[in-house]
């Protein structure tokens, strides 16, 4: 073993690289963690408030029942989705530039439907008995109501988040046995019992690679379905701007746009913060900004042909509440949805845009901050202009609603970095398959050729 | 909660017809000729059902709770008169209004949405809501198309001064913080009329005019007339008779005379309210 490390010290540094960001980051590391937990506590209180008081301190109101909760519910299980698409979609088309950041976003998918979860709890009127949309036997005699949306939402989410996290363990699992080598303390413990002991054999790397293709295969499926749900939580609904057929298939498409979007944004958070400049390369960027730009013409394209099939309908109602999204009340954050996410996304046409760090973070922040409003015009407009002209009122999310979204974002980035900081956030083994391939099909290609088809022929010798 | 029960087809329930052969389906008819605005309605409303009067500050907000609201249009120019009343110095001809509560709509948007089943069909063909069973999450208000459901975004009970809670009426509960509310034709009346003809020895059928509704009971113009829609005797059977208005029909076909309409009748949602068109005199 001794002899193979001396000889490829590239892929000892790799080891030693990605463990050091277990161990030092840069101090913003710990400044940026701070404000997380200060936002978190925010938004703990803000709870706390709404809990005791009421819901009605949120400023939603009786025509206006939904609002940011529910916009804050579909864009963190959005953001989920990109994380199945660079880990899952990315692994089965063979595309390699992934492997070194798609760990985070595997992350990002489990902590984002972590946040997403909060949301019901907090949107609904009596928490305590949220179990009931759970069929459990007992003693109501009575089941849920499998005909609500709500319900499958239940269920989508909770078979989602296991498997995203099963997803995340296992792939895990061959650097957790390199952590447990190396680490001391407490760390050795949780490394030891993690990584199931793993001893890298050839038995075991064969039923690794299975489960994980198969997980994917599983999760590719699974994650469209999921956000299917979510789109049917409107689509089934019969308010005018809410029941339109092409809800599901936008859904999914703005939930891959914003997930890239917050992609990009960690993968600056990341590369500056743990020092992960070797790894994160601007080549990466490149093609994750590519993906994201095509990803955001998909979701133009479904956005303008749902205004086009409203405007072609001869639905007075649908045909009003889109005149009122574009002039009414809510113009305002319309236009600025549709600059952030429509517009803005074409400066990734440049190269020299693509590879620049921090003008990919600003897009990336502002591509967000559109979907973040997409969803929001989703869900209050239609409110305020509906079927019943007596019910037709803006009505703006109060502070408790900007606290608790605003602390959404700090609970999710906390989670992310203390996940970061525990667990190697760069895939190790598949940087050194990247690597190994690299050096395979590079220049040595034809000498490699040769040495394998001699081992074969002696391997072959031996066998016979 | 049996595997039986699990395994039903529970698009049945989806069905306007389910509940064909039950006596009982409560209706109701609005004549907004009648009607003055007057919102005694209302007010008899909030005394029989516990509403709980929120307040200046929370009415401003939107948190208002009235299951019965009157809702004020103002009607736009039709003829050349309209215009010239239009310019003049007193441009209102008067209001129109339209008492609005739950129609109990025989095809009901916000039932299938529910997580819990709290809202569901009753027999007697009213669009009942379990306030034990409601968990909030107000799916069933967002579905409405009339937008009549309250929810409770405060604990109101909690600020009744001392004696007034003695006005509450016993008949039905008071609602706590979180869950959803909405008009009931009265149910607990319907309920003890029902009670009242089985101590008789009469079982599925109550006698038109046995049983009046808060709102209806109070208004001095008789605008709102309810009763039994299978009962082909009753007041309001007639009323939709007369006005040539029928369950399972999107559009309402008239002729002189005939002034029947279905609230959002074109969503197919089915209302068990018919509202009588106000007639205006376009010459005047």
């Amino acid at each position: 073993m001794s002899d193979f490390k001396m000889k490829d010290i590239a892929w000892a540094k790799i080891n030693e690289d990605v463990l050091a960001s277990l161990e030092s980051p840069r101090k913003a590391f710990w400044i940026v963690l701070a404000v997380c937990f200060a936002l978190v506590l925010c938004g703990a209180a803000a709870e706390i408030y709404q809990y005791n008081e009421g819901l009605g301190v949120a400023l939603m109101n009786n025509p206006h029942y939904w609002q940011t909760y529910i916009s804050n519910f579909v864009f963190w299980i959005g953001m989920s989705h990109s994380g199945t698409l660079l880990s899952a979609i990315l692994l089965l088309t063979q595309a390699d530039w992934r492997k070194p950041i798609y760990r985070f976003a595997e992350a990002m998918t489990f902590f984002s439907i972590a946040t997403a979860a909060i949301f019901p709890v907090i949107h609904i009127g009596r928490v305590w008995d949220m179990y009931w949309v759970l069929p459990y036997p007992n003693q109501h005699a009575i089941w849920p109501n499998f005909r609500s949306p709500l319900l499958w939402d239940a269920f989508a989410i909770t078979t989602y988040a296991t498997s995203s996290a099963l997803f995340l363990y296992i792939g895990m699992i061959p650097d957790l046995a390199i952590c447990r080598d190396k680490a001391k303390g407490w760390r050795k413990k949780l490394y030891t019992a993690m990584s199931l002991g793993w001893m890298g054999r050839a038995t075991e790397w064969i039923a690794f690679q299975k489960t994980y293709v198969l997980m994917a295969c599983f999760l590719v499926p699974l994650a469209v379905s999921v956000h299917s749900i979510v789109a049917s939580d409107f689509a089934m609904s019969m308010m005018p701007g809410w029941h339109v057929t092409s809800f599901p298939p936008y859904f999914v498409a703005g939930a891959l746009y914003s997930g890239c979007a917050a992609i990009i944004t960690l993968f600056v958070l990341l590369r500056y913060l743990f020092k992960f400049e070797a790894y994160m390369t601007p080549e990466i960027m490149d093609k994750t900004a590519r993906l994201t730009f095509a990803i955001a013409m998909a979701w133009n394209f479904l956005n303008l042909s749902e205004y086009a099939s409203i405007w072609y309908s001869h639905d007075m109602f649908e045909h009003e509440m889109l005149i009122d999204k574009f002039t009414g009340p809510y113009a305002g954050v319309v236009w600025t949805m549709l600059f952030c996410a429509t517009i803005v996304p074409f400066a990734m046409a440049w190269k020299k845009v693509r590879v620049n760090m921090w003008a990919m973070f600003v897009i990336s922040l502002l591509i967000q901050l559109g979907m973040w409003l997409e969803r929001f015009q989703i869900v209050s407009p239609p409110l305020a202009s509906n079927h019943e002209p007596w019910t037709q009122v803006a009505v703006w999310p109060g502070l408790v609603q900007m606290t608790i979204t605003a602390a959404s974002f700090g609970w999710f980035t906390m989670l992310f970095l203390i996940f970061c900081k525990v667990f190697p956030s760069v895939s190790m083994y598949e940087v050194k398959e990247m690597v190994y391939h690299r050096n395979k099909h590079g220049k040595k290609k034809l000498q490699d050729l040769e040495k394998i088809k001699d081992d074969m022929i002696k391997t072959e010798e031996g066998l016979s | 909660m049996s595997l039986s029960r699990m395994l039903e087809n529970w698009s049945r329930l989806n069905q306007r017809d389910y509940y064909k052969d039950e006596p009982i389906m409560w209706g109701m008819s609005i004549d907004l000729n009648k009607c003055t605005g007057c919102a005694s309605c209302v007010t008899a409303c909030y005394a029989e059902n516990n509403i709980p009067a929120v307040g200046k500050e929370k009415c401003a907000t939107g948190h208002t709770m009235h299951w019965l609201r009157i809702e004020r249009y103002w009607d736009l120019p039709e003829s050349e008169a309209d215009l010239a009343v239009e310019e003049s110095e007193y441009p209102e001809r008067g209001a129109h209004f339209a008492p609005m509560m739950c129609q109990q709509c025989n095809h009901a948007p916000c039932e299938p949405v529910c997580p819990v089943a709290a809202t569901y069909h009753n027999p007697d063909g009213l669009n009942a809501q379990v306030y034990n069973r409601c968990i909030g999450s107000r799916y069933c208000g967002t579905n409405c198309p009339f937008k009549v459901r309250y929810f409770n975004f405060f604990d109101y009970s909690e600020d009744i001064p001392h004696p007034m809670e003695m006005l509450l009426n016993p008949d039905l509960t008071v609602r706590s913080k979180g869950v959803m509310e909405k008009c009931t034709f009265c149910v607990q009346r319907l309920r003890n009329a029902k009670g009242d003809q089985a101590d008789k020895g009469i079982r599925g059928h109550v006698e038109d005019g046995a049983v009046q509704t808060a709102c209806q009971q109070s208004c001095p113009t008789e605008a709102i007339v309810f009763g039994n829609l299978k009962d082909s005797e009753s007041k309001v059977s007639k009323a939709w008779e007369d006005h040539n208005v029928e369950l399972n029909r999107h559009e309402q076909f008239h002729e002189e005379g005939e002034r029947g309409y279905r609230v959002f009748e074109e969503l197919n949602v089915e209302p068990s309210v018919m509202y009588l068109d106000r007639v205006r005199d376009t010459n005047a």
